[in-house]
């Protein structure tokens, strides 16, 4: 499975060629603001203590989720993000997807980032078939252009296969059929930068065949694909370079196999 | 694997490149910052462009709103004309505020009172949860942000003009024939959307940071509903005040827009020759047209100044 790869890794290892960057990560720092922590700072005579002391509210904590990542991405690229639960990896990619504000550092890229996660809800209360349409649509494609790829993004998702499925209301799906759905939805147009977090594990098997199909359709059309994942042979599967973060620091940045590998074991360089 | 424990770097540029900053090299490649706001003019190109997904966003929602009612798009029908049952019922009838309308015409001035402030009410309330509401949406996908508070006063106009049927029949019924001034509705009602969109875009911007504003707005759009006079003439309630509160009152957007679509489907209210009549306030549609313009512009450039802090954290 993993030797498909390996042929194109050798390509990219001209040390004399200029690459096209697409996304420039510079000692980015996130800090998140959390509301509510703390005890019994929700309680009514401590909100009007707040307001009248014009404090800003004591319950609020900060958390440092990256803290001083720089790597730069080039164009063709496919690159997996590595690291335990809460390492600072989704926090990153919400970041490149300009979701998130820095803290310190910028981050730079090439067109609009698009982020692909299975916590994305689109809208649960409309039809899987109105879902496609206003995806696209958000995604800004023209009418004519959504009628034409209707159908391939409702064969690629695979949600008719069982029945017609997309004439349902989303909330009615499975939380695999609805990332399927997602999925295919925001695949169905050619990003400059795809990031994708964990929506590849949802899926069944079939899908997730078809799904490593696409992105690396993908990458081919000259864009950079990120994906963040805790299933180690989707990452080696998929991409050529990993990223293993540890704690929202950079631990090592290689070739998928040398990291992954270290990864597993557990060995920090 | 263990022959190299420093690769050569993936990260750093090759070639022609080597040696440049991060940030050299996104400049030379011409990179912009992620999620940076666009210019307010190809901010509005983009939103142009989206105008397909507005549309079909809101026609989406619309039909959405009662899949679970058994009767379904009826209420659409039904809600607009409980409510002036009910507002009919306590102040035409048990607070007799009818005196002083010509025959039987409390009950069309009243429900076009009713349908019209409820129009700039939903557009205040469903914008004040256009953002907050739809942060999956707005997680997932790249859009214009102004595209929802756009279509969630789209879905109000739709609704309006629904509840519009049931007013024609209405002032039909309360022995009112149509005139020219019927034609008075269109613009009037263009302008009231123009204000309403640019209320909601502010509504979407404060909602988005501050949630306990969702608490706030149902008190303060019934004391707003109370001094614009819906179900009473407030013009004629407070003639013996001081000037500049007349003034005020009179300029008040939810009463302008009232008294410009109550004026143009029952001019008979307002007709001078008549034994009894309501007085309209002067200076109607200039307040009108600087109200929609002026309260569109502001929106729409102050949602579009945070444009780039919407869904985040």
């Amino acid at each position: 499975m993993a030797d498909t790869d390996l042929s194109t890794t050798d390509t990219v290892q001209d040390a004399d060629v200029a690459r096209e960057p697409t996304v420039v990560v510079d000692d980015v720092h996130i800090v998140y603001k959390v509301h509510g922590a703390g005890s019994g700072k929700g309680s009514a005579t401590s909100a009007l203590s707040r307001i009248i002391s014009r404090k800003r509210a004591a319950g609020v904590r900060e958390v440092h989720a990256v803290k001083g990542i720089s790597f730069t991405a080039y164009k063709g690229e496919a690159i997996g993000l590595i690291g335990s639960n809460g390492s600072g990896k989704s926090t990153m990619l919400a970041a490149i997807a300009g979701l998130l504000p820095t803290e310190k550092g910028g981050i730079y890229t090439n067109g609009q980032p698009s982020l692909l996660g299975v916590n994305a809800a689109l809208m649960n209360e409309l039809t899987g078939e109105r879902n496609v349409i206003l995806g696209c649509l958000a995604m800004g494609m023209t009418p004519a252009q959504v009628k034409a790829r209707y159908q391939d993004i409702v064969d690629f998702s695979g949600i008719n296969d069982k029945g017609d499925f997309i004439s349902l209301p989303m909330r009615t799906y499975s939380s695999g059929m609805g990332a399927r759905l997602r999925f295919s939805i925001a695949a169905a147009k050619t990003h400059d930068v795809l990031l994708i977090d964990e929506a590849l594990a949802t899926g069944d098997q079939a899908f997730q065949q078809r799904s490593k199909r696409r992105i690396d359709e993908l990458r081919k059309s000259a864009g950079t694909v990120f994906l963040v994942s805790h299933d180690n042979n989707s990452i080696r599967e998929v991409c050529e370079r990993t990223i293993w973060i540890e704690a929202g620091e950079l631990v090592m940045d290689g070739p998928t196999e040398e990291v992954v590998s270290r990864y597993e074991r557990g060995e920090r360089p | 694997m263990s022959t190299v424990s420093e690769p050569v770097s993936l990260s750093a540029p090759r070639g022609a490149d080597a040696g440049l900053t991060p940030k050299q090299l996104a400049d030379k490649y011409g990179l912009a910052v992620s999620g940076a706001r666009p210019g307010l003019f190809a901010y509005s190109k983009q939103l142009w462009a989206r105008r397909h997904f507005i549309w079909a966003f809101a026609t989406a929602r619309l039909v959405a709103q009662y899949t679970n009612a058994k009767l379904g798009q009826l209420w659409q029908v039904v809600t607009p004309l409980l409510n002036c049952a009910v507002f009919y019922l306590v102040f035409g009838v048990i607070l007799s505020s009818k005196q002083g309308f010509p025959d039987n015409t409390y009950i069309a001035w009243l429900c076009i009172g009713v349908f019209v402030f409820q129009f700039t009410q939903n557009a205040v309330q469903s914008g004040t949860r256009a953002i907050s509401d739809n942060l999956g949406l707005i997680r997932a996908l790249h859009f214009p942000r102004a595209s929802l508070p756009i279509a969630f006063t789209v879905i109000q106009l739709q609704q309006l003009l629904i509840s519009m049927v049931v007013l024609v029949v209405t002032v039909l019924a309360a022995g009112i024939t149509p005139g020219r001034t019927w034609l008075l509705i269109i613009p009037a009602l263009l302008l009231q959307t123009l204000f309403n969109t640019g209320i909601s875009l502010v509504m979407a911007r404060i909602g988005s940071r501050t949630s306990d504003i969702s608490q706030l707005i149902p008190f303060v759009m019934r004391a707003w509903m109370f001094l614009s006079g819906v179900m009473f003439s407030i013009q004629d309630k407070i003639t013996h005040w001081p000037d500049y509160i007349q003034t005020l009152m009179a300029a008040n957007p939810a009463s302008v827009y009232m008294d410009l679509l109550r004026h143009a489907f029952a001019p008979v209210i307002y007709n001078p020759h008549q034994p009894v009549h309501q007085e309209l306030p002067a200076h109607l549609w200039e307040y009108g047209i600087a109200w929609g313009i002026g309260m569109f512009v502001i929106g729409y450039v102050f949602f579009w100044k945070a444009e780039e802090e919407y869904g985040r954290g």
